[in-house]
């Protein structure tokens, strides 16, 4: 399955970030995000992932093959390592939490309450959360955050995995992963002059 | 979605403000009543009814910001959001599993708490009926409100002040039915009114309160 | 040809409002002097009542905009559901505070009504009770549009709590029957000859109503042209900002 972006514009309180966004992504191919602070690449992931709707253009496929990861990980502290995963294994219908615990190193963490975890651990646990989505597309919005090089290694890793089954990743990251990856420079998409939404305040200006 | 109902009961567990903190809540309030009005039988037999119910609305409010607030600060509902789960069942799920931790768990403790009021026997069974009938109402009503106020900072009071006018049918039935039953009166029909609220918002307010989501996550 | 929806554009609804504001207000002036001098000073006073019978004049009509005004409401929210008109938003935020006074005046000419005649400034019967809650409603939906900063979303959201809202104020209503029968009168207005108050108070009042439509409709304007202004200033500074 690929990925198809046409023609998207993305705004975010009123002005319009990014137009004409348009790129492909084959299957078995990551594609790193790349772009300034404040350029509009989390607000591009989350119309990416469906939580905000685009101004213009289409994604394809849509977000039920999309598995969206961002800053927050949606860890419940009281809930040990091992019923976080499950419980998102079970909400996304897959498969068993084991083989994702391991691909983290979070076996030994398992049966430990997920606010005993250290910020990396959580990220760990959260970019663990991917692999049981069962999900071909995974959109991830900096996970190398907090991650030292051992971990970043397993994410990497586990991003190869991910990507010889036939899925692929859309990644906006500042870290060389040391993966084969296309890299695509957003700057170029932002408006030539500035301007606000149209559908916003357009008509009162 | 059963995943879900599950965690979000063992959360309310292991946090200690699932069952606990509302029927802490209610006790207290149930044992202020009484030092502010006097503890004439005959006052507090009257005014048992209202107060019990009144107890309960204000212990089922002070638990809604946690219907969604929490799994939006930690970034939960977002991945909810993205989940193959609609969001009305989102919506739904989390209000019965407000109703388990609260609104069932009220009616049972008003049992124990309604001779503390002088209810009269007669009233026991009609306030048992009417709370559960009526606190699904009160849960529905209250994910609605939540989801309202999801991204505010101060949403706390906002939600109060959203919330309780839309409580006043739910209040007028319930307390309606048990004020009969305790004057032997016939109370079905506020107690069948009262079950028609909480079929109507469970049927509708889920499609509200997702529209509304969708809208504050966007 | 020419659509009814081209006034949702701002900038023809200010034209249009610009030119209507002064002829409505002018016309609530008039309606509202003739409509309550004639009340107050040329009708005889009711046989039980007395001249306390003449805060009809104010009551009644303040009564009948605490509802229309929601009502007004509820269309509004809906056009900016459905059609996504601005300027239909920013008259649904602009009637929210008139209705919400007006609620307020049909509540204190209710007591200074209610305390003669039922020696009583306030008495939990269902009319003033529904109308403490409708009060309420308002409180509710005005405070949620000033929590929310986003401009659309609060529109958003606070539509969808005027469609829910307004079930729950009907279900309000009957609910409040059910709870306390009541000392009020029954409708001082309908459209059944038969059960309206003598013509003699009728006309005045129709004038007196007529120039409570109408201011409710000049203030509603005036309130709309400044959320407009308001967001136009907005937009402006945004613009220079970003560029």
């Amino acid at each position: 399955m690929d990925l198809k972006v046409s023609d998207l514009s993305v705004a975010r309180g009123g002005r319009t970030l990014l137009e004409t966004v348009g790129f492909r992504v084959a299957a078995g191919r990551a594609l790193a995000l790349r772009g300034p602070n404040g350029i509009g690449k989390t607000s591009l992931l989350r119309v990416l992932a469906g939580l905000q709707p685009p101004r213009t253009g289409r994604v394809d496929p849509g977000p039920d093959a999309i598995a969206y990861a961002a800053h927050a990980d949606g860890i419940k502290p009281s809930l040990t390592v091992a019923e976080n995963l499950r419980f998102w294994a079970r909400v996304f219908g897959g498969p068993d939490i084991s083989t994702a615990l391991e691909a983290y190193a979070l076996a030994p963490l398992a049966s430990r309450p997920a606010a005993y975890l250290s910020a990396g651990q959580k990220r760990r646990l959260g970019l663990a959360r991917l692999l049981v989505t069962n999900r071909p597309v995974w959109v991830l919005d900096e996970p190398t955050v907090s991650l030292d090089r051992d971990a970043v290694a397993l994410f990497a890793e586990s991003v190869r995995q991910h990507l010889s089954q036939g899925g692929l990743a859309v990644i906006a990251t500042h870290v060389d992963l040391g993966l084969d990856a296309e890299t695509l420079d957003i700057t170029p998409f932002r408006p030539a002059r500035p301007r606000i939404d149209p559908g916003f305040d357009e008509a009162f200006a | 979605m059963i995943a879900l109902l599950l965690r979000d009961l063992r959360l309310a567990v292991r946090a200690g403000g699932g069952f606990g903190l509302a029927i802490a809540f209610f006790l207290i309030v149930v044992t202020l009543v009484p030092l502010g009005v006097g503890p004439a039988s005959g006052l507090l037999e009257e005014i048992a009814p209202g107060i019990l119910w009144i107890a309960a609305l204000l212990a089922s409010l002070l638990s809604l910001d946690r219907i969604f607030a929490l799994d939006f600060d930690d970034g939960s509902l977002d991945l909810l959001a993205t989940a193959p789960l609609p969001l009305e069942g989102l919506v739904a799920i989390k209000a019965l599993a407000h109703w388990i931790t609260t609104g069932l768990a009220l009616s049972l403790a008003a049992l124990l708490l309604a001779p503390l009021l002088a209810l009269p026997a007669s009233a026991y069974l009609w306030l048992l009926l009417s709370l559960l009938l009526g606190t699904p109402a009160l849960s529905m009503i209250g994910a609605f409100g939540a989801a309202l106020t999801v991204g505010l900072r101060r949403g706390g009071l906002l939600l109060s002040l959203l919330v309780l006018p839309f409580y006043v049918p739910v209040l007028i039935l319930g307390a309606e039915t048990v004020r009969r039953g305790a004057q032997g009166l016939d109370p079905t029909t506020p107690l069948l009114l009262l079950a028609a609220l909480s079929c109507g918002t469970i049927a509708l307010l889920p499609f509200a309160s997702a529209a509304v989501l969708r809208i504050n996550l966007r | 040809m020419a659509s009814l929806w081209e006034y949702a554009n701002p900038r023809k609804f200010m034209a249009l409002s610009g030119g209507l504001l002064p002829w409505v207000s002018a016309g609530a002036a008039l309606c509202l002097v003739v409509g309550l001098v004639w009340g107050f000073f040329f009708t005889p006073d009711d046989y039980r009542q007395g001249s306390t019978v003449k805060i009809i004049y104010l009551h009644v009509p303040s009564a009948l905009m605490a509802i229309n005004a929601w009502f007004m409401m509820l269309v509004a929210s809906l056009i900016w559901l459905i059609r996504r008109h601005h300027v239909s938003a920013l008259a649904a935020k602009a009637a929210a505070p008139v209705g919400a006074v007006m609620t307020l005046i049909a509540l204190v000419t209710g007591a200074f009504w209610g305390q003669p005649m039922w020696g009583t400034w306030w008495a939990w019967d269902p009319r003033l009770t529904s109308f403490l809650i409708l009060f309420l409603f308002y409180l509710g939906y005005m405070a949620l549009w000033s929590a929310i900063e986003n401009d659309d979303t609060a529109a958003d959201l606070t539509s969808v709590l005027c469609l829910v809202g307004t079930v729950f104020a009907v279900l309000s209503r009957y609910a409040v029957n059910f709870w306390n029968q009541g000392l009020h009168q029954g409708a001082s207005l309908s459209l059944d000859k038969e059960e309206n108050v003598a013509d003699i108070f009728y006309f005045p009042l129709l004038v007196a109503i007529a120039g409570f439509v109408l201011l409710f409709v000049a203030l509603v304007l005036l309130r709309t042209r400044t959320e407009i202004r308001l967001r136009r200033m907005r937009a402006l500074v945004m613009r220079e900002q970003i560029s």
